[in-house]
């Protein structure tokens, strides 16, 4: 390509490099990402929130509505909390919770994207399968607490089979739906390309379906995440070690409304954080990569 | 792939009988009992010929595209390429999770060319359509011109001697349009292809193709040939162009004004 200046008298107009890099030029840039502020500002936002129900949460307690030990203070569940936290509880519960979701999901993930691949490929055995699937992502997985228990008895085995109950047909399905999405002219041109089996299941079908199966990854996380609290909740044994459902099981027994009420707010809490630091940046990133937001 | 950088010389002029693309007798109904859209199509593309199919909507251009690249199956008839052709469509449909480099790789991967040589390979490609610059741009950050020209590239990338190309510039504005005429025009001389150019614009017919052949509507038969020959690009403005041009055009509103009745 030819970049030597001319003087515009002598630029010509069949110039086609020069046309070419012209409407290039015009055509594109003066498109960027959002800046390091409106990153920031994004990610304080729900703090907004969380002050504003504090704040509200602090005037329906002055005003005594309810007995302390009915609706506690801002100030006694932090207390509580701290408690936990002296006593080494609420991180070992915390962190034991977070690694269980975390392994789970993992094994969820990979169980449940060939079982969505099949099933989006092949709508024969979508036909035999798709409606159990759909019938398993509707069942609230903690209906399988009470079988998990007799199978497995009060043991990790319990925790896990909950949770895949829970993940796998949430993730399988938001892969099946992020398939059914695929522009017809993707897959044209994957054909195209000579595209067959496996290789283009990993580099075209999988990644054309991204979107929805990042969706369905999400959920997956929920469905996981909450599983597991209504595990922990049913099955406490001392075998099984701290939890947060096992936190709040023990403020229940206790009768103590702060440390439930503690226990159900770092529950929240940790679900708020992992959306906030691994689903909502892959989303955005998938979204600025495909130009679908600026 | 025969690709190179300098001036290449004029395709050659097959002899009579040497083929690309052999289509005998195609027919094509999509049911049984449906319409006929493609009704006995016959037709021989001679080696780095440069062929247009001009029509009216439903004429059955872009069909008779899908089965030559063989991503449909005709009713009946027989079509023989030599080697398998590549197709381009109107919308560039790069994939929109690869920069436009790797749009270019992923084609050389599944052509089965090794991994050391791909990143050189796909500069290479994407220099020829001048955008070497724009390897580690996103699909949407490039204007509709130049993700054409990644799709050229991409097709380029797959070493086929047969490029197929259904109405790939019908969604660009004139100016661009016109560019690229020129610049398909030069690749088509330097790497000897045969291309069949679905378009219904006569004007791009005239001025690209070596052979123009009308097709009829419901059914899609072709009705009349123009041998233009020539190698040369003829400039949009030349006289040549507009008479051939308008005599193409009559009869295609010939045919369109038949299905007013």
């Amino acid at each position: 390509m030819q970049t030597d200046e001319k003087p515009p008298s002598e630029v010509r107009a069949s110039d086609l490099s020069q046309l070419e890099a012209g409407l290039d030029a015009l055509e594109t840039g003066g498109r960027q990402g959002p800046s390091v502020k409106t990153l920031f500002a994004r990610a304080l936002s729900p703090l907004i929130a969380i002050g504003v129900i504090i704040v509200i949460w602090q005037i329906i307690f002055y005003l005594q509505l309810q007995p302390d030990y009915v609706i506690p203070g801002p100030r006694q569940v932090w207390d509580a909390l701290a408690n936990q936290a002296e006593q080494q509880i609420l991180w070992q519960s915390t962190l034991n919770s977070i690694r269980r979701a975390a392994q789970g999901f993992i094994i969820a993930v990979i169980i449940a994207t060939p079982i969505g691949l099949a099933l989006g490929l092949n709508s024969k055995l979508r036909a035999v399968f798709g409606p159990i699937l759909t019938g398993l992502q509707v069942l609230p997985s903690v209906a399988w607490v009470p079988a998990a228990i007799i199978w497995f008895g009060l043991s990790d085995a319990t925790i896990y089979t909950v949770i895949l109950l829970g993940a796998v047909p949430s993730i399988a399905n938001g892969l099946i739906a992020g398939m059914d999405q695929i522009p017809p002219i993707y897959l044209r041109v994957g054909q195209i390309l000579g595209a067959k089996g496996l290789p283009r299941a990993w580099r075209i079908v999988l990644p054309a379906s991204w979107p929805g199966y990042l969706a369905g990854l999400e959920q997956g996380w929920a469905f996981a995440w909450r599983s597991l609290m209504a595990a922990e909740l049913i099955a406490v044994s001392p075998a099984l070690g701290p939890g947060l459902g096992q936190m709040l099981d023990t403020g229940r027994t206790l009768g103590d409304m702060a440390l439930v009420l503690g226990s159900i707010g770092m529950i929240m809490a940790v679900g708020i954080l992992v959306e906030r630091v691994v689903f909502s940046p892959l989303r955005q990133r998938t979204l600025r990569n495909r130009g679908l937001i600026r | 792939m025969t690709l190179t950088s300098g001036a290449h010389p004029v395709p050659p002029r097959a002899d009579e009988g040497e083929f690309s693309v052999r289509i005998e007798h195609v027919v094509k109904q999509f049911t049984a009992d449906g319409p006929i859209v493609l009704e006995d199509v016959s037709l021989d593309v001679r080696p780095g010929e440069f062929v247009s199919l001009v029509g009216a909507s439903g004429c059955g251009k872009s069909t008779l595209l899908n089965l030559i690249a063989r991503l449909d199956t005709q009713t009946s008839g027989t079509i023989e390429t030599v080697g398998a052709p590549t197709l381009m469509f109107q919308e560039a449909a790069l994939f929109p999770w690869l920069t436009a480099g790797r749009n270019v790789e992923l084609a050389l991967r599944f052509s089965n060319v090794p991994r050391s040589e791909r990143k050189t390979r796909a500069q290479e490609l994407l220099a020829l359509v001048h955008l070497e610059r724009s390897y580690d741009q996103r699909p949407h950050e490039l204007s509709g011109g130049m993700r054409q020209r990644v799709a050229i590239a991409r097709a380029l990338a797959q070493g086929r001697s047969i490029l197929l190309m259904d109405e790939p510039f019908a969604a660009l504005d004139a100016i661009t349009r016109d560019f690229l005429h020129e610049e398909l025009t030069r690749i088509w001389l330097e790497t000897g292809m045969t291309i069949i150019f679905v378009t219904h614009n006569v004007r791009e017919a005239v001025r690209l193709s070596q052979r123009v052949l009308l097709m009829s509507s419901r059914p899609g038969r072709i009705i009349n040939e123009w041998n233009i020959g020539g190698h040369e690009p003829w400039r949009l403005d030349s006289p040549d162009v507009a008479n051939l041009a308008s005599e193409i055009t009559d009869e295609l509103r010939r045919e369109i004004i038949r299905h007013a009745n």
